[in-house]
């Protein structure tokens, strides 16, 4: 207790202003001052007046705040009209992203689960092309490689690609692995996945370095195209794959599924097995592969999702 | 005869109401998120008693114009979701070094009295017992809960990276029991928080006035022969 005594209470309701009344810290002279009731309860409603003023600028600039995100957010009209998540947003993704990219290692790999459990996995991809797609004259596209010499042009598509048969693919020597296909959505599934190494796809097909030297990939990627981009056939569905992902050991140029050939309804007969990413990474039936330093189109991306959507 | 007391320092005060909306743009998000694979029930076996959520939770009204929806919205949900994760993270981590520095700490974390003195309060505000601990800053039963929520608070951190980057933080989500349950852990924890709350604003309002107004100002008023927290 203080040396005041109740007889010394102020009666008067003029005290002096006291700066700092609802400064931070433990010590405050209020803490042990006797007060009258009256001066009290002046003194807690002078500060509450103070507080809840400051709380109520502090709430107002939070729904401002709020309304300002909402008005941006995917899905409202705004976002629409822009074609894009809201920069807020775009940003904060694009942030985490390249966080996630920079904490990325080869050497971490994805958890594999015994043979047994695989089963055939849910399928989501309702984009599709058309429905009369022949697997027989399908032939995969390769844009941007180093060595473009035998590149042609087709009927259909007047773009000089270089055109390989499921063959060439499936001369690599075959990897399979039994991992989570795990979608955006939530769920996950177990499913073993046989096809070529992009990797080694990669190094066989190379694209250009920067440097002009063979590619190396122990010594980083900076010498490498940025990207890979995979569209299907018709260009329906179209995603986009930073390269340190795509030559994870890991990431396939798939044509079986849990011991058979894939399935049409799978992406038959070549899709992507990345699962370094979510499902909607995982194209089905890809058409041509370019490797590129300008971010491809994503069509999920487009819609709002992160562009990454890596693990 | 009445003291004015402090007895929440401003940067706590500040925690606590910044963390407010900010835990509730979580649950919200992560709603929408959840809503596009609503695996969780509360049942056994195949016997279903309650499933996580009926689908009038996620558009509740009339069909054509529902009160609010909260279905079809994934990708508004984790652009949400991972923006405000960063609020959540920084917040939450002030707050613990805060604490931890301040000395904060000694009027949160439980002793060998807490879990005695918890009890008391608990027969107590059920109206079991008539007896009240003697008053103090927090009590054994808020020890708990407001020690319990940090913890909670670390393991939706720890369960939310496991699924957000299960092959980068593979560890983690292998201790957690693999990627389905990291994600059943990070949803019933985030149903504690709205557990919590609900309690929370029940023991807010018992309290009254002048313990609220504490959490705004700073100070309560007390009896002058109340002694010092």
């Amino acid at each position: 207790m203080s040396e005041n005594n109740s007889s010394e209470i102020p009666e008067t309701p003029e005290t002096p202003e006291t700066p700092g009344l609802t400064a931070p810290g433990f010590t405050s002279p209020y803490v042990e001052e006797v007060l009258s009731d009256e001066e009290a309860e002046r003194r807690i409603r002078r500060m509450s007046r103070r507080s809840f003023l400051s709380g109520a600028v502090g709430v107002a600039l939070a729904g401002a705040g709020w309304w300002w995100l909402k008005e941006l957010q995917p899905g409202s009209q705004n976002a629409r009209d822009l074609g894009d998540v809201a920069w807020p947003f775009r940003r904060s993704l694009e942030l985490n992203d390249k966080l996630a990219q920079a904490y990325f290692r080869d050497s971490r790999p994805v958890p594999t689960f015994p043979r047994d459990q695989a089963r055939e996995p849910r399928g989501n991809a309702e984009v599709v092309d058309s429905d009369d797609f022949d697997p027989d004259t399908w032939k995969l596209a390769l844009v941007g490689l180093k060595d473009m010499s035998a590149a042609t042009k087709t009927d259909e598509d007047d773009t000089p690609k270089v055109r390989l048969t499921i063959d060439a693919i499936k001369a690599f020597p075959k990897v399979d692995m039994t991992v989570q296909l795990k979608c955006i959505e939530g769920w996950a599934d177990v499913v073993n996945w046989g096809g070529t190494r992009f990797r080694d796809f990669l190094l066989k097909y190379p694209p250009p370095t920067k440097s002009g030297k063979p590619i190396d990939l122990e010594n980083g990627l900076d010498d490498l195209p940025e990207y890979v981009a995979l569209v299907t056939p018709g260009g329906a569905y179209y995603v986009g794959i930073d390269m340190a992902s795509a030559i994870h050991p890991q990431t396939l140029l798939c044509y079986e599924m849990n011991g058979e050939p894939l399935p049409l309804d799978h992406g038959a007969p070549l899709r992507l097995a990345i699962p370094v990413k979510y499902g909607i990474k995982n194209i089905q039936r890809i058409g041509t592969i370019t490797y590129t330093d300008t971010r491809p189109a994503d069509y999920w991306a487009e819609r709002g999702y992160d562009y990454y959507a890596g693990h | 005869m009445k003291r004015l007391e402090k007895k929440h320092p401003l940067a706590i005060r500040w925690f606590h109401w910044i963390n407010f909306p900010v835990l509730a743009i979580m649950i919200w998000s992560g709603l929408l998120i959840y809503w596009s694979n609503d695996v969780f029930r509360i049942g056994w076996g195949s016997h279903t008693l309650f499933h996580l959520f009926p689908d009038k939770f996620y558009h509740p009204g009339p069909e054509e114009k529902p009160l609010y929806t909260l279905d079809h919205k994934l990708a508004m949900g984790m652009a949400w979701h991972f923006l405000f994760m960063w609020a959540f993270f920084l917040n939450g981590l002030l707050y613990v070094l805060y604490t931890a520095i301040s000395g904060e700490w000694r009027y949160l974390v439980p002793n060998r009295n807490t879990l005695k003195e918890a009890f008391q309060v608990l027969l107590h505000d059920l109206h079991l017992s008539k007896y009240h601990p003697p008053r103090r800053k927090f009590n054994g039963a808020q020890q708990i809960a407001y020690t319990s929520v940090i913890l909670m608070g670390i393991g939706s951190l720890a369960t939310g990276i496991a699924i957000y980057k299960p092959v980068q933080f593979a560890w983690v989500t292998a201790l957690l029991g693999g990627y389905q349950w990291a994600r059943w852990f990070h949803f019933w924890l985030t149903m504690g928080y709205v557990g919590f709350f609900g309690i929370h604003i029940l023991q807010v309002l018992r309290a009254g006035w002048n313990n609220f107004r504490a959490m705004i100002t700073g100070y309560e008023v007390v009896a002058a022969e109340e002694k010092p927290f």
